[in-house]
């Protein structure tokens, strides 16, 4: 599948999101700390942005619940010139 | 005595530092920290060149690779000055989108900005970087601008906000050194911001040449990272900067085609 094209099957009592072009399915309810931690991220290390828009503060990411068909970009920091 | 700090330290101490939007920076070089054999290697080569600004770039973190930290895991970011890239944007929007996604990494509102416009050469698109440079110097970033050896982007960049233009010696990755001294001389001389160097430097002799231009530093990743010894190279690189920074400072002697004598002309023998 195509990066950010729509999600067609679901399943009750899961959202289904795309995370860095790949589709990633979740329990309903959970947020995008769930997600960082379901990654085994540490939000302090990566920036997160959802359908375009930096999720600029940390400290909300435990509120924002993720919805269907959103789309994610997780990036961080690696070598370059 | 005045020159008493030539005598004996390694490095030549600069009388000035090297000042980007109000900060001061003591080291000229800047360095990336791409295309290393390793972290520990690039952290050496890194340490040996002396360098306080220090680039990365952004990408997606490897999701199916538990063990890829980032290079924060391995670069203390308190020892050194991020400065992240937008290398490998093709177009301002990516470019800017890149930025927003370093600045939120929450280290500084500095960006190294590149918008290519060539996937072979990667050269800059002038058009697309101005562009860029607008819309990031409004929303308060410090853009220091990977651009051509063109006199007149380099003008528009510094119009536009600019805190620094950075032309290049030669293509990125390319290590031909500097193509056109002519160039960069001229930037150097019409722009009242820092001229940052980036890209093209082979090695020593061409950073050397580079800094006796009279330009302010320059950034380099592939000159030091792809030497058979890093380390060693970096070395010579910083070793190199501060020696072309100091003969410019001194003024070079002018070039004539005859021959003048060093040595007495009277008190021969009869």
């Amino acid at each position: 599948m195509t990066q950010g094209s729509v999600v067609t099957e679901t399943v009750a009592g899961e959202v289904v999101i795309i995370v860095n072009g790949d589709e990633r399915r979740l329990p309903a309810g959970s947020t995008v700390a769930d997600l960082l931690a379901s990654l085994k991220l540490d939000p302090r290390t990566v920036v997160v942005e959802r359908n375009r828009t930096i999720l600029r503060d940390r400290s909300s990411f435990a509120m924002l619940e993720l919805a269907t068909d959103d789309s994610f970009e997780i990036v961080h920091f690696v070598g370059g010139g | 005595m005045a020159h008493a700090d030539l005598i004996s330290p390694a490095t030549i101490t600069d009388p000035q530092p090297l000042v980007i939007a109000g900060r001061e920076f003591r080291s000229r070089l800047m360095v990336g920290t791409g295309k290393y054999a390793s972290n520990a290697q690039m952290v050496e080569a890194i340490e040996a060149s002396g360098a306080e600004i220090v680039t990365v770039a952004v990408r997606r973190v490897d999701l199916d690779r538990g063990k890829d930290e980032g290079i924060l895991h391995h670069l203390d970011a308190e020892h050194f000055f991020l400065l992240a890239n937008t290398a490998g944007c093709y177009s301002a929007v990516d470019a800017v989108r890149y930025a927003r996604l370093a600045r939120a990494a929450g280290f500084n509102e500095w960006v190294k900005l590149e918008v290519i416009g060539d996937q072979q050469t990667l050269l800059p698109d002038s058009i697309g970087l101005l562009e860029a440079t607008k819309t990031l110097v409004a929303e308060g970033f410090k853009v220091l601008a990977y651009t051509n050896e063109d006199l007149v982007t380099a003008l528009k960049l510094e119009d536009a906000g600019a805190s620094a233009v950075m032309p290049l010696a030669s293509p990125i990755g390319s290590g031909l050194g500097m193509l056109n001294p002519y160039a960069i001389r001229i930037i150097k001389q019409r722009l009242s911001v820092p001229v940052i160097v980036d890209a093209g430097v082979g090695t020593a002799s061409d950073a050397c040449i580079v800094m006796e231009q009279g330009v302010d530093g320059i950034l380099m990743n592939t000159g030091i990272a792809a030497a058979k010894d890093p380390v060693r190279m970096a070395a010579a690189m910083r070793a190199a900067v501060d020696s072309g920074r100091n003969a410019y400072l001194a003024g070079r002697m002018p070039r004539r085609e005859v021959a003048v004598p060093s040595s007495p002309t009277t008190g021969m023998l009869g």
